[in-house]
This record gives structure tokens, C-alpha cells and sequence, in this order.
């Protein structure tokens, strides 16, 4: 016996992604979800990123991880909200998580919050979580050929970065394969070339971010 | 591995048709859009662990992937869309509206034959 269903099988999921969109638009809030592999330098960058604004915004962090509260620590030392969620082996995070996270946060009272997602460049990204946005962060070190062998997570970007650009004339990196393969799968996301550890770079960042909490709110 | 998610998601739902026709089920058919990036035999794996032990341990779970769809804004054409080969196969134009990725849908589930 056979039954045909056409059940949705990650409604929860979205379900709670679409209240997260709801929360964030209602509230002109700019959400962020930061996707990478582990080692791309997502906690560097938001460091930099929050000593050079938070005179001017109120930012929050939602910080995921298998295992520890090391990053939520690091982001606190800089001077900002954090809230670390411990996945316990799960490789990606839920929209109910960042529900119950951005509670904690008191995100109400936020511009902009980064999600910074559990180092992985596959799982994370076929979970909507209801973000603003996408950053996609391609490190140097990781090899020019990432944009090829993951071209759904490139696809699916607001913006790219390319961080550790300071380390490019120490590593075999072609700059202009990384570039051809991102136009080709996503031509529409602008492309930064940054150093969240020497500065480099990050000024047109900044720039994308204050272009997009203005379109936040008109 | 996301796999484990989506597996055990499955399994409830399955679980809760099982329960209501008092049958056993043997088969499921998943489809899924191309950014849901689920492996069939990763998935076949995360199931079975997560099934062990209940009624639907042994069943075998088939994935059809949809195809990402996109719109050519040149000639309307609605064409698959290979991310690596991004351009619409009728008139070769680049320029394409890409539509929404097809959900992760548990299509069809088939129980055992009752006597």
C-alpha cells in the first residue's frame, strides 16, 4: 500500500524562520548569518568589525559552536552582546535556536546582529534561519577551488569575502579562478577583499553594512 | 551532516502515519530542492540509526533531487539551472531569475501488505 503525502518535513524550521524574518523586519533590525569553514576568521572579523563601529551601532552576536563559549568570550571582550549556543554535535544551527537566542540577546534593542554560524561550509546553509542576509567568508589558506566545490553555499550569499587577502603572496592562491568562479555562480554578490587582522579591505565591509542597515530603514 | 536532522524529522512523520493505518512501513520517497545539499546514502545511514528499534527500522528512503529552476529575462524561458554552467540553454542568455529551491517534501511512504 502506497500513500502519497507532500509533507513538508522541515516546517519547523521554517516556520520559525518566518518569525524570525517577521521579528527582524518589524523591529528594522539587519541580521546577518556568517557561514564558513572553521578557520576562515568569523570571530576575527566580527571582533574588528564591533572595536570599529559599536560607537555608532548597537551590535549583537549569536555565537554557534559544537562545543565551548570561547568565541562568545572573545566578542564580550570587544564590547558587545553575545550569546553562545553549543550545537552538542549538531553541524549547523536551527531558526529555533536563534528564536530563543535573540530572547536572550534582548535583540530588540539592536541594529545589527551577526549570527556566526558553526564552522562548516555544507549543513549551514540549507537551514534558512530567517536572517537579513548571507556572508559567505572564503579564507585564503583554504585554496581557490572552494567556490567550485561548493557552489550552492557561494550561490546562496548576500556578499563574499575574502579574508587573510595579507597572506596572498605567501600561499598558492589565484585570485582570478576565486573571482571567475564566484561571478559564475552568484554574479550578483559583491566580492571584498579583507584582512580582518591587518585592517585591509574592511572600509568597503563597512560600507556594504551602512548601505544595508540604511535600506533597513527608509 | 545535516542529514541526522532531516532523518529523524522523517522518522516522526513516518512514525505518526505507521501509528494511524496500523502498518508497517518499508519504503519512503523524500524529494528535495538543490540547496538542501542531502546525500542519499548519508541519508539512508542517518535514518537507520535514528530508526533502530522502531517500526520503521530497515525501511529504505529514496531521494528524488529537483532540479534548481531558473527564468531566462531575455527569452522567458524557464529552464534547470547548473550553477557551474549558468546560462539559459535557449538562447544562451545570462541573465535569469533563479526561483525559490524546492523545500525538503516527504512525498509518498509504502506499508507492507497487510493480510
Amino acid at each position: 500500500m502506497k500513500v502519497s503525502l507532500n509533507q513538508r518535513i522541515l516546517s519547523r524550521n521554517e516556520k520559525a524562520a518566518a518569525e524570525n524574518r517577521a521579528f527582524f523586519q518589524s523591529q528594522k533590525i539587519l541580521c546577518l548569518n556568517l557561514i564558513s569553514s572553521p578557520g576562515a576568521g568569523k570571530t576575527a572579523l566580527l571582533e574588528r568589525t564591533i572595536q570599529d563601529l559599536k560607537g555608532q551601532l548597537a551590535i549583537g552576536v549569536i555565537e554557534g559552536d559544537i562545543e565551548t563559549d570561547n568565541d562568545a568570550r572573545r566578542i564580550q571582550a570587544v564590547g558587545a552582546r553575545a550569546f553562545q549556543i553549543e550545537t552538542k554535535g549538531a553541524c549547523h544551527l536551527s531558526a529555533e535556536q536563534v528564536q530563543d537566542a535573540l530572547r536572550k540577546i534582548e535583540a530588540q534593542t539592536l541594529d545589527l546582529i551577526f549570527i556566526e554560524n558553526v564552522g562548516n561550509l555544507v549543513c549551514p546553509s540549507a537551514f534558512d534561519l530567517g536572517e537579513s542576509g548571507r556572508v559567505v567568508i572564503l579564507s585564503v589558506p583554504e585554496g581557490d577551488d572552494k567556490p567550485a566545490k561548493y557552489p550552492g553555499t557561494f550561490a546562496g550569499a548576500s556578499v563574499v569575502l575574502i579574508n587573510k587577502i595579507d597572506l596572498l603572496n605567501y600561499v598558492s592562491f589565484s585570485l582570478r579562478r576565486v573571482l571567475a568562479d564566484l561571478h559564475t555562480v552568484n554574479p550578483k554578490a559583491p566580492v571584498f577583499q579583507i584582512s580582518a587582522a591587518t585592517g585591509e579591505g574592511m572600509d568597503a565591509w563597512y560600507g556594504w553594512l551602512r548601505q544595508h542597515l540604511e535600506k533597513n530603514r527608509p | 551532516m545535516h542529514e541526522t536532522v532531516a532523518a529523524e524529522s522523517v522518522l516522526r512523520s513516518i512514525q505518526e502515519h505507521a501509528q494511524r493505518l496500523h502498518a508497517r512501513p518499508i519504503r519512503a520517497v523524500i524529494s528535495c530542492g538543490q540547496f538542501n545539499a542531502l546525500n542519499e546514502e548519508l541519508m539512508q545511514f542517518a535514518f537507520e540509526t535514528a530508526a533502530a528499534g522502531t517500526i520503521c527500522e530497515g525501511m529504505v528512503i529514496q531521494i528524488r533531487q529537483i532540479p534548481l529552476r531558473a527564468v531566462c529575462s531575455r527569452c522567458r524561458k524557464t529552464f534547470d539551472l547548473k550553477l557551474m554552467e549558468p546560462f539559459c540553454p535557449q538562447c544562451r542568455g545570462e541573465d535569469f531569475e533563479i526561483q525559490p529551491d524546492a523545500p525538503l517534501i516527504l512525498e509518498e511512504i509504502e506499508f507492507e501488505d497487510q493480510q
